[in-house]
């Protein structure tokens, strides 16, 4: 079998008696465009906070690229491109747009440590993080601080910052969480325009965008995972119609 | 994108790179200064204390206005820098500018210390460890007599002359130039600070500290590193105060001096380098013409001052100046 871009082995996590994880085995290939989807509290975004270290796990292990990153802090786990994004936007409100990239992309070059030289003068640094709101589409408000910006384009802001990090694995918590229907077409364009050698785990609750976005889902019910493959398997799937689907058409 | 496409990238990135450039307008605290220096020779040794209380606003605003720590115990700081200063000059050192070094050095080291314990913490939690470092350093201070003169105070300092050449004079003359010259070389450091690649990620951990986690950034070492330098500033406040007025009391480890640097901080701006001018200048002058008028109860009427600068002027009068240059932008 090849490498796994993101593995996990007998995670498990607990808030009291409240298991969030428990025994989560994961794969996510590199490249891999994955879902994961499962009922409000099915620990979901537990399962990101865990992987990227903002919780520790009672036990089990977490594997970047085969190397096992279970204790390491959460700066070293984004120094080798495990990255993610927040439900609920998660930006410096009151920095400009191109300042919100650039501190980014200067943790990324190490040259945030520097107490001496200005900031305006690591030029290669600003103009990288304008190409990148370029290309995103963003560049039109590259001066504005963020907290003016419609939060459709706060939340791609909050994935172009990830994307500052140049992340091997990006995690993507409910990007189109709170956005209007009209402006999350621009969002799932970003994530299907995302590269190839970027591999993305989303999470998200409208099937539509899942289903159009990821070639394989996982389903995590009260902390384990219920059942994982590909699309039109898991849409068929008796068990998760029963738990999660069935909830919109009850019958 | 139609805007985009008007401004080339260098032309619509050229003043964000440039904010580090010094602007016309940062002259004025230095010409102000230089002005009061002839304008009013009375007041010079009130002078010399306002640029030396400038310095350590200055300290307080680079954890505060840019970091984000909260803290109630900065005269602890300030305190280690006088005493050390202070113990220095009463016990046969009394050359001023290796005195400020020493003075810069202990207080840099109270602040390594202590901030590697206290900054694991936030919020409250945070600001009661901030004041129990500032009072057990003031009890220490107390009790250690022979040291520190204790209740009685630091007594007997000799401060040798500026460069063996410029004593200090009973006109607060020669003071009121060195403080000046001391604050000037730690506010262009503070500024340089502030303004590189270390002082914008520190702005991104004031902002939202869960996001700087997320994009990779060491935070706790970076505020370590910012509370360190700015504990040494204090300290070098605190070791002016000590070498002008040639006595250290208890008072420069004391809440009261930690709460009244915050209040004058507020009161000119917080997070914007020249509140702490605007803000120590106007509460010390303030404090200084109330005392004189009404010496029973002046504080009185510095706590109205007080209500009032809370009331309409929040963000402090730099705030105060940038809403007013918004309502004037607006019509045209």
């Amino acid at each position: 079998m090849t490498q796994a871009g993101l593995e996990t082995q007998g995670l498990c996590k607990s808030f009291g008696a409240l298991p969030v994880a428990s025994d989560i085995n994961f794969r996510l290939e590199s490249g891999a465009r994955h879902a994961l989807i499962g009922p409000n509290g099915a620990g979901k975004t537990s399962f990101v906070n865990l992987v990227t270290g903002m919780l520790k796990p009672s036990a089990g292990r977490i594997l970047l690229s085969g190397e096992d990153i279970t204790h390491l802090p959460q700066a070293a786990r984004v120094k080798r491109g495990l990255v993610r994004t927040f439900q609920i936007s998660a930006l410096f409100r009151r920095l400009s747009l191109i300042e919100n990239v650039t501190l980014a992309i200067s943790e990324r070059e190490g040259a945030a440590g520097d107490l001496i030289r200005p900031a305006g003068r690591y030029r290669k640094l600003i103009e990288e993080g304008y190409a990148l709101l370029e290309a995103l589409g963003l560049a039109a408000d590259a001066l504005r601080p963020v907290n003016e910006l419609a939060y459709g384009r706060q939340r791609l802001a909050d994935i172009a910052v990830s994307l500052g990090l140049k992340p091997k694995v990006l995690l993507l918590d409910e990007p189109a969480a709170g956005v209007p229907s009209g402006e999350t077409g621009a969002i799932i364009d970003m994530i299907e325009r995302l590269p190839a050698d970027i591999a993305f785990l989303i999470i998200e609750h409208d099937m539509e965008l899942v289903f159009r976005l990821a070639n394989r889902i996982t389903v995590l019910v009260q902390g384990s995972i219920l059942v994982e493959g590909a699309p039109q398997d898991i849409a068929a799937d008796a068990q998760v119609r029963q738990v999660y689907l069935g909830e919109r058409r009850p019958r | 994108m139609a805007a985009a496409d008007q401004l080339a990238p260098p032309a619509m990135l050229d003043g964000f790179a440039r904010r580090h450039r010094l602007r016309a307008f940062e002259a004025l605290p230095w010409l102000m200064a230089l002005a009061a220096y002839f304008v009013f020779p009375d007041y010079l040794a009130l002078g010399a204390q306002i640029l030396a209380t400038i310095l350590f606003a200055l300290s307080l605003d680079l954890v505060l206005g840019y970091a984000g720590i909260v803290t109630l115990g900065h005269a602890a700081f300030f305190g280690t820098g006088a005493y050390t200063a202070g113990i220095l000059a009463a016990n046969g050192w009394g050359e001023p500018i290796s005195g400020l070094v020493v003075a810069a050095a202990a207080a840099g080291a109270v602040g390594f210390l202590s901030g590697a314990i206290i900054l694991r913490t936030t919020g409250l939690t945070l600001l009661m460890q901030t004041l129990v470092v500032a009072a057990m350093l003031l009890e220490l201070a107390n009790k250690a007599t022979r040291i520190t003169g204790g209740a009685d105070g630091l007594q007997g300092m000799d401060v040798w002359p500026i460069f063996g050449a410029f004593r200090f004079d009973l006109f607060g003359r020669t003071a009121y130039i060195y403080c000046a010259a001391v604050l000037m070389i730690g506010w262009l450091l503070v500024r340089s600070i502030v303004y590189s690649p270390f002082g914008r990620s520190l702005t991104g951990i004031r902002e939202n500290v869960v996001r700087m986690h997320a994009v990779g950034s060491p935070v706790r070492r970076r505020k370590l590193v910012a509370y360190t330098i700015s504990a040494a500033l204090a300290g070098i406040s605190g070791a002016l105060i000590a070498q002008t007025a040639q006595f250290v009391g208890l008072g420069a480890l004391g809440l009261e001096r930690s709460g009244t640097v915050l209040i004058m901080l507020i009161i000119g701006g917080v997070g914007q380098l020249y509140g702490a001018f605007i803000g120590v200048t106007l509460y010390m002058i303030a404090q200084d013409r109330f005392s004189t008028i009404d010496p029973v109860y002046w504080y009185f009427w510095i706590g109205l001052f007080m209500i009032f600068v809370v009331i309409f002027a929040r963000g402090g009068v730099l705030g105060l100046i940038e809403r007013a240059r918004r309502q004037m932008r607006r019509p045209s």
